[in-house]
C-alpha cells in the first residue's frame, strides 16, 4: 500500500503542481518581459493614446492564449466536447469546470502584466498626458498664452523627457508624479478586486456546490487519466503486435514454429505472481489491422459505458440504465 | 533517488502544520521583495498626500490577507467543516475556532510585515505627514518661491523639486518625520513579540487538555480530507485501466472466448492475481452512479469517528448501494 499512496502523491501532485509550475514560470516570463521591454512612447498627439492603451492591452491578451495553448488540457476538452454520445452521455458540469480551471491558469500571466504595467506608470503616462487637468497641479489654466492645439502638443511631450519644452508652463516631474499616482492607484485597485475575486470564488464556493464540486473534480480527473491510459495501452498494444508481427514472418521464413517457447518459460517459474503477461496477452485479442482501427474509431465515436464488468463474467457487458444524477 | 522522494513527501505528508510555516514564510518574503520592487511616487499635492500614503500602507497588507487565507489548507477544510451537513457525525466548534484562529494567525504575518516595513523606511509617512509639521522649529525654508505654506510643506517628500535645491530644510523635515515613523514601527514590533511571548508561556495554563484534543481532531480533518483525495485518485486510475483493458477485450476477435467455460482456457488467466489486486483496490465501486453516490454521500453524510462499525462487512456494503443509508448500530 505504501508503493501506491507514493505513486498516489506523485500523481495528483505531479499533475496539478505541474501547470502550477507552467503557471508561474509564465507570469514570471510576464514580469520579465516587461523589464525588458523598452517603452518608447512617440510623445505625438495623435499617437500617444493608441500606443499608451494597446501596451496595456494586447500583450495581456497574447499571454492569455499562450496559456491556452501550453495547457494540455485543452486539447482534452475539445476532445470530450466534440464526441459523439456513443454509448457514455456527456456531463456539461464537467466540461464546465475543464474549462473554468483551464481560464483561472492562463489568467495569472496577464493580470501579472497588467498590474506590473500599471505599477510601473510608463503607458498611462503616455496614454493619458495630454488629458491632464492643470488645475489639479495648481497652474494657472490659462496663463500660458498658448493656442488649444499647442497645449496638447506641450502635454504630448511630458513622458518624453529629452524634448520637453514647456518647463516654464508646468514642471515635468510634477506632472509625471501625478498621472503615475494615479496610475499606481489603479493598479493596486486592479490587484485588490482581483484578489477578492479568488477570495470570493475559492473561500465561499464550499458554501454552495461542495458535493456537485467533488463529482465534477472526481470526473475531469478521470477523464484525463482514462486518455493517459489509454494512450499507454495503444502504445502497449503496438509492442506487442509488432513483436508478434516480427515473430510470426521469422517463423514463416525459417518454417518452424515457436508458439511454445513463451509458455514454457512462464512454467519454469514457481512463484505465480511473477509469471510475466505473454505477448499473446498483451494483445489482449486484437489481431488484425481492421480489428484495431475500429477500437481506435469507436474510441471516439462510440465511448464504452463507465460501468466495469467482474473479472468472471465473460458474458455480454451490462447494459442496465445508466443512472445520471443532475446536480 | 527514489527512496530519497519517498522520504521527502512522507515527511511532508505526516507534517502539514510545516507546510502551511513554509507557505505563510513564502508569503512574507514575497512582501518584502514586492514592497522593495515598488516604486514609491508621493504625489507632492496637498489634497493627495495623505491619500496616496496611507492607501499604500493599508491596501497591500489587505491584499496580502486575502492572498495568506487563500492558499492556507487549512481554509479549504474549515469552510467544508462549517456548511456540510450534520449526516452521521456531530460537528466540534471548538474545532472550527481553532482551525479559524490558525488560519488567521498565519495569514496575518505577510501583511504585517509590509506594514512593518514601510513605516521603518518611513516614505509613506513622510509623504503622509510632512504637511503637519511645523516650519518654524527648522531653518531654511525657501519663501523666495511665493507659493503657499503648505504647498512647500507637501513638496518635502520629492527630491527632485528645484525649490529645495540650496537648503538642507528638506532634508531636516524628512528625518524628522522618519524618526517618528521609525519609533512607531518598533513600537509595533515590540509589542507584538511582547504579545507573542506572553501567549506562548499562559496558554498551557488554560484548558490545555481541551487544546490537545481540538488539535488532534483539526489535524486529523486535514490528513482525512487529503487521504480521500489521494483514495479519489487511485480509484479513478484502477476504473480507467480497467475501462480501457475491458474496451480492448471488447472487440476481440475470437468469439469462443466468449463461452463462460473454464477460466484455464482463457488466455487471460496469467492475469488473475493482477487483476484481483486491482478489483481489491476498486473496493467494488464499479459503475458511474456508484461513484456519483459514493461522493454525494462523502459531503452530505460524513461517516461517524467509529472505526468498529465499518469492519461490519454488511454495513460497508450498504454504503455503496445508492439509495440507502446505513443506521450506524452500537
Amino acid at each position: 500500500m505504501d508503493k501506491f499512496r507514493m505513486m498516489a502523491q506523485i500523481l495528483q501532485s505531479n499533475q496539478e503542481s505541474f501547470m502550477n509550475g507552467i503557471c508561474g514560470v509564465m507570469a514570471l516570463a510576464s514580469a520579465q518581459l516587461y523589464t525588458s521591454f523598452e517603452f518608447n512612447c512617440p510623445c505625438i498627439p495623435e499617437y500617444n493614446y493608441s500606443y499608451g492603451i494597446s501596451m496595456l492591452v494586447i500583450p495581456p491578451i497574447w499571454f492569455f492564449l499562450l496559456g491556452f495553448v501550453l495547457n494540455n488540457n485543452v486539447s482534452m476538452l475539445a476532445e470530450e466536447w466534440k464526441r459523439p454520445v456513443g454509448q457514455r452521455r456527456k456531463d456539461p458540469a464537467v466540461m464546465r469546470y475543464m474549462c473554468v480551471s483551464i481560464s483561472q491558469r492562463s489568467l495569472i500571466a496577464p493580470a501579472v502584466w497588467i498590474s506590473v504595467t500599471l505599477m510601473d506608470g510608463k503607458s498611462f503616462l503616455c496614454a493619458y498626458s495630454m488629458d491632464l487637468d492643470m488645475s489639479e497641479l495648481g497652474k494657472n489654466v490659462s496663463g500660458h498664452g498658448l493656442s488649444q492645439e499647442e497645449l496638447l502638443r506641450t502635454l504630448a511631450k511630458i513622458p518624453c523627457k529629452h524634448i520637453y519644452d514647456g518647463q516654464h508652463i508646468l514642471s515635468r516631474e510634477a506632472a509625471t508624479r501625478y498621472i503615475r499616482c494615479i496610475s499606481q492607484a489603479f493598479g493596486w485597485l486592479f490587484l485588490l478586486i482581483i484578489t477578492i475575486a479568488a477570495f470570493l470564488i475559492r473561500a465561499i464556493r464550499p458554501c454552495f456546490t461542495q458535493a456537485a464540486f467533488l463529482k465534477t473534480k472526481y470526473w475531469s480527473h478521470y477523464v484525463d487519466t482514462e486518455r493517459k491510459m489509454f494512450d499507454e495501452t495503444c502504445t502497449d498494444h503496438a509492442k506487442s503486435f509488432a513483436k508478434t508481427c516480427i515473430k510470426q514472418y521469422f517463423e514463416g521464413i525459417s518454417g518452424e514454429i515457436q508458439s511454445f517457447h513463451d509458455h514454457s518459460r512462464g512454467d519454469d517459474s514457481d512463484d505465480e505472481d511473477d509469471k510475466p503477461a505473454t505477448e499473446e496477452d498483451k494483445l489482449m485479442g486484437v489481431r488484425r489491422q481492421d480489428t484495431m482501427n475500429k477500437v481506435l474509431w469507436d474510441w471516439h465515436t462510440c465511448k464504452p459505458p463507465l460501468s466495469l464488468r467482474k473479472s468472471g463474467d465473460a458474458s455480454t457487458e451490462q447494459n442496465g440504465d445508466l443512472y445520471y444524477s443532475k446536480v | 533517488l527514489m527512496d530519497r522522494l519517498k522520504l521527502v513527501l512522507q515527511y511532508f505528508q505526516s507534517n502539514s502544520e510545516s507546510i502551511s510555516n513554509g507557505i505563510c514564510i513564502i508569503l512574507s518574503l514575497i512582501s518584502v521583495k514586492l514592497y522593495t520592487s515598488f516604486d514609491f511616487n508621493c504625489p507632492c499635492l496637498p489634497q493627495y498626500n495623505k491619500m496616496y500614503a496611507l492607501g499604500v500602507m493599508l491596501v497591500p497588507p489587505v491584499i496580502l490577507l486575502l492572498l495568506g487565507v487563500l492558499v492556507s489548507r487549512h481554509t479549504g477544510v474549515l469552510m467544508e467543516e462549517w456548511v456540510r451537513p450534520l449526516g452521521n457525525r456531530t460537528k466540534n466548534p471548538a474545532v472550527r475556532k481553532f482551525l479559524l484562529s490558525s488560519m488567521l494567525q498565519r495569514a496575518l504575518l505577510a501583511p504585517m510585515v509590509w506594514i512593518l516595513m514601510t513605516l521603518l523606511d518611513g516614505k509613506c509617512f513622510i509623504c503622509a505627514f510632512s504637511m503637519n509639521v511645523n516650519p518654524k522649529y527648522f531653518t531654511g525654508i525657501p519663501n523666495s518661491t511665493g507659493l503657499e505654506l503648505i504647498k512647500i510643506m507637501a513638496k518635502v517628500p520629492c527630491k527632485e523639486d528645484a525649490i529645495f535645491k540650496n537648503s538642507s530644510f528638506r532634508k531636516a523635515v524628512s528625518r524628522y518625520v522618519r524618526c517618528y515613523s521609525q519609533a512607531i514601527g518598533w513600537s509595533i514590533l515590540l509589542f507584538f513579540i511582547f504579545l507573542g511571548a506572553v501567549g506562548r508561556v499562559l496558554k498551557p495554563c488554560f484548558n490545555h487538555a481541551t487544546f490537545l484534543q481540538t488539535r488532534y481532531w483539526s489535524n486529523y480533518l486535514d490528513i482525512e480530507q487529503k487521504l480521500f483525495d489521494e483514495t479519489c485518485v487511485l480509484h479513478a486510475r484502477d476504473f480507467a485501466r480497467k475501462c480501457v483493458v475491458q474496451f480492448f477485450e471488447s472487440m476481440r476477435e475470437d468469439v469462443t472466448v466468449r463461452m463462460p467455460l473454464s477460466n484455464a482456457l482463457r488466455p487471460s488467466s496469467i492475469h488473475n492475481e493482477h487483476e484481483e489486486e486491482e478489483e481489491e483496490r476498486l473496493h467494488g465501486i464499479t459503475r458511474q452512479d456508484q461513484v456519483d453516490h459514493l461522493l454525494q454521500t462523502w459531503y452530505e453524510c460524513k461517516p461517524e469517528l467509529d472505526l468498529c462499525i465499518m469492519l461490519d462487512s454488511e454495513q460497508f456494503k450498504l454504503w455503496t448501494m445508492p439509495g440507502k443509508k446505513p443506521h450506524p448500530t452500537i
